[in-house]
C-alpha cells in the first residue's frame, strides 16, 4: 500500500484500524515532500520532527485510548497555507517583512484540526500576503504546477493545492479571499472549498481583505473536504465576525443525491473568453448533471461582468488598511535608518524594502480609493455594486428555485509561469468567475471536471458550484453527484 | 527558499486619458508610508492607470440609491463580554521586536529632530 495515494478519509481509516501507523504516515508524506518538492517548492517550511513526534504521540492515544477518543482526523498529515498562525515555526505570508515572524499563538481553524487529532506536516507557499492568483508574487520564489512544471499551480493558496495533487499530504487549508482556494484547485486538479462568509473563524489567519476572508479546505474528493469542513467550522469567540451557527454534519448526507437537482448556468459560462478546452469540459460537465436527472436552467447574472472591478477596489482598500500594521515597530522587518532619519522614514522605508511589488500595488491602489476626493467614484461605487451583485445570485437562486449555480472556475487552465505578470489586468481576471461568491459571501466549491491539452500537456479543469449561505451540505452533495459520475478525480499529475 | 521572484516591467495597455498621474501616485505613496523608487513610481503610475481604467466600467451601473454593501451577510459585529483574557507572555512578544530594550520596543526619536534608531 502506497501511503500517500490513499484519500484522506481512506488513510484516516487505516490509521483508525491501525493497519498503518500514524508515525508511517507522516514519514511517508514527509519523504514525498523531500524527494518531490524541490522540484514544486509547494512548501515555504517542513516541520519533519515535529511532525513526526506528534504522529508517535497520536499513535501511542490510539493503542491507549482507541481510534474514537482521538478525533475524526487521528493521524492525518495536512499541510497549512502560511498565512496561518501557528506557535512554531515562521509564519511568513510569503512576504519578505515576515521573513523571520513567529508566532506567539496557533490559529483557530489550525487548533481545530490539532483537536481533530491532524499532524500538520508543514507550511504551504503563497502569494504575498495572498495577493495573486499564481503564487509567483510569493518573496521565496513561484510554486510549480505538478501537471506541467513551466506552469502556475494557481494561487495564492498554489502551494496547498500543488502539495495535495502531487499527493504530498492528503489534505490542506487554504484562504480563498477572492477565488484563492478554488482558482488553484481548479489549475491543480484538486477539491478546492470556500466556506459561507463567517463559518469559519480568522482568528490567526494573518488579514488580507477582511469582509472576504474565509479560509478552506483542499482535499483531492468532496469528501474529504467535506471532513475538513466539518473539523473547521463554528463560531469563534475569538472572531467576532464568525457566524454564530453550529458546524454542518456534512458527511452524514453527502452520498445522498439531490432529487430533483436545479442548477443555474449564467450565459458567461458558455460566452466568448473561455478557453474552449474549458468550455467543452463544462458542456461535458452539465450532461453528466442532466443524465443524473438534473435540470438546468439559463439564469442572467447582469452583474457578474462588474465583480472584477468592484472586488479590485474593495479588497485593496481593506488591504491597505490592514497592511498599516506592518511599520517595523513591533515585529517584522525594520529598516535600517541612517543618524538623523526619522520614525516616518523608518516606516516608508521597512514598508518599502518589506513588501513586494504586487502588494505595494494594492496598497497604493486602495490608499487611493480611500483618499478624499476618489472615495465615492470608487470604493462607495464598488460596494453598491457588490450589492447590486449578491442580489443577481440571491435573486437566481430564489426565483428560479435553484439548488446551487454552476459555472467554471477559472477562464482557462493552468497558465506559463511569467505568462500574466506583466499585465495586473490578465492576472485580475483570472478571477472572473471567484470573486462573485466572495463579494455575496456564498459557499462554494471547485472540483475536476475534465483535461485540457496544451502543448502537450494534460491540464486539469475545475467546475464550480455556489450555493446559498450556510447551505455547505447542498453544495457537497451536488458536487459529489458530479464526482460519483466520473472518474476526474482520480486522475494524477505525471510522478 | 528558492529564487527572488521579479514581475517584470508592465507592457499592458494604458488608457489614452490617464485616471492617474506620476504627482497623484507620488501623494498616495507618502499617505500609505511607502518608499517607492524612480522606477517603481513610473511602473505603479502606467498600472494603476490601467487598472483604473478598467474599472470605470462601473460607471455604466445604475446604482442610484443602492445602499453599499460592507458586510455579505449584512451583520453587525458581536460584542464581546467586557471581561479579561490572559494576555500573550510580554518575553514572548519582546523576542518579536526588531530593536527592543525589554520590557520597552526601541524606536527613533519621535519628537523634535529625529535622530537614527
Amino acid at each position: 500500500m502506497d501511503v500517500t495515494d490513499l484519500t484522506l478519509i481512506e488513510l484516516r481509516d487505516a490509521i483508525a484500524r491501525r493497519d498503518c501507523a500514524a508515525a508511517e504516515a507522516a514519514r511517508a508524506c514527509l519523504d514525498r515532500i523531500e524527494a518531490v518538492d524541490p522540484g514544486l517548492h509547494a512548501f515555504l517550511q517542513v516541520f519533519r520532527d515535529e511532525a513526526l513526534a506528534r504522529a508517535e504521540s497520536i499513535d501511542a492515544r490510539l493503542s491507549a485510548e482507541g481510534a474514537g477518543a482521538v478525533g475524526p482526523l487521528a493521524g492525518v498529515p495536512i499541510a497549512i497555507k502560511d498565512n496561518l498562525c501557528l506557535d512554531y515555526g515562521r509564519t511568513t505570508c510569503g512576504s519578505r517583512i515576515l521573513e523571520n515572524y513567529e508566532s506567539p499563538y496557533t490559529a483557530t481553524c489550525v487548533q481545530r484540526l490539532l483537536d481533530a487529532g491532524a499532524v500538520i506536516v508543514g507550511k504551504t507557499n503563497l502569494d504575498e500576503f495572498a495577493m495573486g492568483s499564481s503564487t509567483e508574487h510569493s518573496a521565496f520564489g513561484p510554486t510549480r504546477n505538478p501537471w506541467d512544471r513551466q506552469r502556475a499551480p494557481g494561487g495564492s493558496s498554489g502551494g496547498s493545492a500543488a502539495a495535495v495533487a502531487a499527493r504530498l499530504t492528503p489534505g490542506a487549508l487554504g484562504s480563498d479571499t477572492g477565488g484563492s482556494i478554488r482558482q488553484p484547485a481548479a489549475h491543480c486538479g484538486v477539491v478546492g472549498l470556500k466556506p459561507t462568509y463567517g463559518r469559519v473563524s480568522r482568528w490567526g489567519l494573518v488579514a488580507f481583505a477582511s469582509s472576504f476572508d474565509q479560509v478552506g479546505p483542499f482535499g483531492r474528493t468532496v469528501a474529504d473536504a467535506a471532513l475538513l469542513c466539518e473539523a473547521l467550522c463554528g463560531p469563534d469567540p475569538l472572531d467576532s465576525t464568525s457566524a454564530e451557527v453550529e458546524p454542518p454534519a456534512l458527511l452524514a448526507t453527502l452520498e445522498r443525491p439531490i432529487d430533483g437537482l436545479r442548477l443555474g448556468i449564467p450565459a458567461q459560462a458558455r460566452s466568448g473568453g473561455v478557453d474552449p478546452d474549458v468550455s467543452a469540459a463544462f458542456a461535458a460537465a452539465c450532461s453528466v448533471y442532466e443524465s443524473l436527472g438534473a435540470t438546468l436552467v439559463l439564469i442572467d447574472l447582469p452583474n457578474l461582468e462588474y465583480g472584477i472591478a468592484a472586488y479590485y477596489i474593495i479588497a485593496p482598500a481593506e488591504a491597505s488598511t490592514n497592511l498599516a500594521r506592518y511599520d517595523g515597530i513591533r515585529y517584522g522587518r525594520r529598516a535600517r535608518l541612517e543618524p538623523g532619519e526619522d520614525l516616518e522614514t523608518l516606516y516608508r522605508r521597512s514598508r518599502g524594502e518589506g513588501f513586494g511589488a504586487e502588494v505595494k500595488r494594492r496598497i497604493m491602489l486602495g490608499t487611493y480609493a480611500l483618499s478624499a476626493g476618489y472615495y465615492d467614484a470608487y470604493y462607495k461605487k464598488a460596494q453598491q455594486a457588490r450589492r447590486v451583485i449578491k442580489g443577481d445570485f440571491d435573486r437566481a437562486l430564489d426565483e428560479e428555485g435553484l439548488h446551487a449555480v454552476f459555472l467554471p472556475t477559472a477562464p482557462g487552465p493552468a497558465f506559463k509561469l511569467g505568462a500574466k505578470t506583466a499585465d495586473p489586468l490578465a492576472m485580475y481576471l483570472e478571477d472572473f468567475f471567484t470573486v462573485a461568491a466572495n463579494l455575496a459571501g456564498l459557499p462554494a466549491v471547485s472540483f475536476p471536471i475534465g483535461l485540457a491539452q496544451a502543448d502537450g500537456s494534460a491540464l486539469p479543469v475545475g467546475g464550480q458550484l455556489v450555493a446559498r449561505a450556510f447551505d455547505e451540505m447542498t453544495l457537497l452533495r451536488a458536487a459529489r453527484m458530479h464526482e460519483a459520475a466520473t472518474d476526474w478525480h482520480t486522475q494524477k499529475p505525471p510522478a | 527558499m528558492g529564487r527572488v521572484y521579479r514581475a517584470p516591467r508592465y507592457t499592458g495597455p494604458v488608457p489614452d486619458e490617464p485616471a492617474i498621474s506620476r504627482d497623484q501616485v507620488e501623494r498616495v505613496a507618502r499617505l500609505a508610508r511607502l518608499d517607492l523608487g524612480p522606477d517603481e513610481l513610473d511602473d505603479t503610475t502606467a498600472r494603476l492607470a490601467a487598472l483604473l481604467g478598467y474599472v470605470d466600467r462601473l460607471a455604466r451601473l445604475d446604482l442610484e440609491g443602492v445602499e453599499p454593501l460592507s458586510n455579505p451577510l449584512d451583520a453587525t459585529n458581536r460584542v464581546d463580554e467586557d471581561k479579561p483574557r490572559d494576555p500573550l507572555p510580554t518575553e514572548r512578544l519582546m523576542t518579536m521586536a526588531p530593536q527592543a530594550h525589554p520590557p520597552f520596543v526601541k524606536v527613533p526619536k519621535v519628537l523634535g529632530d529625529g535622530g537614527g534608531a
